[in-house]
């Protein structure tokens, strides 16, 4: 299984074709306290770079963001009701979605771990 | 995601190596480098309050003193500005008014307090936005008669302590703020610091405003948070327990097109005013007091988990734009979105069911009368 970043604070991990999305501990810090999540539906097509889910925290509104192409095979529930654990597990249970890889390329043009560490230490 | 680098061109409050000290995270508001919230988050801090004590760095808000030769000049020159009972205001009495446009809008909402010393007849203190400090004075200094000066204070730190362990926590360093009552205000030492000290505040709960020397901020706010019932609260929790509260924000829920009427602020208004009238806009404002408003400031609870941001369009139910939401989020203390907005009159009444647009969805909503969490002032 492997682990890629993208620079909008998502983290994808890819397993065989199914790929899991979520966001960052980076990015629930800024967020801060997620008291609401919206989750796409099940079978929506989704291109790199389009609106995957959306979280509100205490302030504002703000966008996952689909680091890949890809068909939306599963959402994470227990978000909706708990939108917390977002805060809580952002890179562990509180996933957003699982989408069907289309192309496997795609991986090539997002961060691994150690890349997406010096990228927020720029930010 | 990330937040705007803090400028080195913000003002700064004299609290604000402390906020970085505890580990605050630092935001550009109204020209100052303000905390909007600590480690503990906006939701912890929120329900903090509620439950005990919040301390609040609200030093970029603008004081300032009105000084005439007595009190009858000075509170006659403010009269002229505001739809308030200024002359009748009692000593140590404080009232919340708003300054307005020569078409009855608001310039800005504010608090003017009369100094309980009778040495101190003829001089008013003002707190001011700290966004509308310019415009504010400006205006004042425009219209003021040669009598009566503004004198802005520049040397003072302002710092609210609002909850319901508040008062008790002020108490144990300044012990008369325990005597004082809801919108009343004294002069008192904190640690045997001279402070200016009032029971008001913006949370809906019970509480202090305290205006301390600038250089003394720092001791008075490290020997509160020594007490464990009172914790650091920043800007975001500060927005969200007004909202709760039903209180308007300058620049959001009220503004110079706004009259008091339409904001459903008009007890800003008291008896002697509306029958003399005689202050800007009164035309207006006294037409809309005797036959009603086109829109109305109304609070609205939303079905539910979505929260509706300032800007959300107001729709009857699959229906016409009937007005817009001028502040929204979730209230910490319901576990539920609020909003308030202006809209049309005749879907003002409670019970009303309305929709807000939110990326592009209507989420249903009910018109319901403010505040959203009882206020719980000591009266």
């Amino acid at each position: 299984m492997s682990t890629y970043f993208s620079k909008d604070h998502e983290w994808i991990k890819v397993d065989g074709d199914m790929a899991t999305v979520g966001i960052t501990d980076y990015a629930q810090s800024q967020l801060g306290d997620v008291v609401y999540v919206e989750l796409p539906e099940v079978g929506k097509a989704l291109k790199q770079g389009e609106e995957a889910a959306v979280v509100e925290s205490v302030k504002a509104a703000s966008e996952v963001y689909a680091p890949i192409d890809g068909e939306v095979a599963e959402t994470n529930g227990a978000l909706v009701d708990e939108p917390g654990k977002v805060n809580e597990d952002p890179e562990g249970a509180a996933w957003f979605v699982r989408l069907k890889v289309v192309d496997a390329g795609q991986f090539a043009a997002l961060m691994d771990e150690a890349a997406y560490k010096a990228y927020v230490e720029t930010l | 995601m990330a937040d705007a680098d803090v400028s080195a061109e913000l003002m700064q409050t004299p609290l604000h190596d402390l906020h970085v000290e505890l580990g605050a995270r630092m935001v550009p508001f109204a020209g100052y480098a303000m905390p909007v919230q600590y480690p503990a988050g906006i939701l912890a801090e929120h329900l903090h309050t509620r439950g005990k004590a919040g301390l609040f760095d609200v030093s970029h808000m603008g004081q300032a003193w009105l000084v005439g030769p007595d009190h009858e000049t000075t509170a006659r020159a403010l009269e002229a500005f505001v739809p308030s009972n200024v002359v009748e205001l009692g000593r140590g009495r404080q009232r919340y008014t708003v300054l307005l446009n020569a078409e009855g809008g608001i310039v800005d909402d504010l608090m003017v307090t009369r100094p309980v010393a009778e040495d101190d007849d003829g001089r008013l203190f003002l707190v001011v936005n700290a966004s509308r400090k310019d415009v504010d004075y400006a205006l004042l200094r425009a219209g003021l008669p040669d009598a009566v000066r503004l004198e802005v204070i520049e040397d003072r730190a302002l710092i609210a302590v609002q909850g319901p362990k508040a008062v008790a926590a002020v108490a144990a360093h300044a012990p008369d703020a325990a005597r004082l009552a809801f919108m009343t205000a004294a002069p008192m030492e904190f640690d045997g610091i001279a402070c200016h000290v009032s029971r008001s505040g913006y949370t809906g709960e019970d509480g202090v405003e305290m205006s301390v020397p600038a250089g003394a901020a720092e001791a008075i706010v490290r020997a509160l948070l020594a007490d464990e019932r009172v914790r650091p609260v920043g800007l975001g929790a500060r927005d969200s327990l007004r909202l709760e509260a039903g209180l308007c924000l300058y620049g959001h829920d009220l503004d110079e097109t706004t009259s008091p009427v339409e904001a459903d602020i008009a007890f800003v208004l008291q008896k002697r005013r509306r029958v003399e009238g005689g202050f800007p806009g009164s035309g207006r404002i006294l037409g809309e007091l005797a036959g009603g408003t086109g829109r109305k400031r109304v609070g609205l609870r939303l079905d539910g988990r979505a929260p509706a941001r300032e800007g959300a369009e107001i729709r009857l139910p699959g229906g016409p734009i009937v007005g817009v939401v001028t502040s929204g989020g979730f209230a910490p203390s319901l576990g539920a979105p609020v909003a308030m907005g202006y809209v049309a009159a005749g879907h003002a009444v409670p019970g009303t069911e309305l929709a807000l647009v939110v990326r592009g969805k209507e989420l249903p909503a009910t018109v319901v009368a403010m505040p959203f969490v009882p206020h719980r002032y000591h009266r």
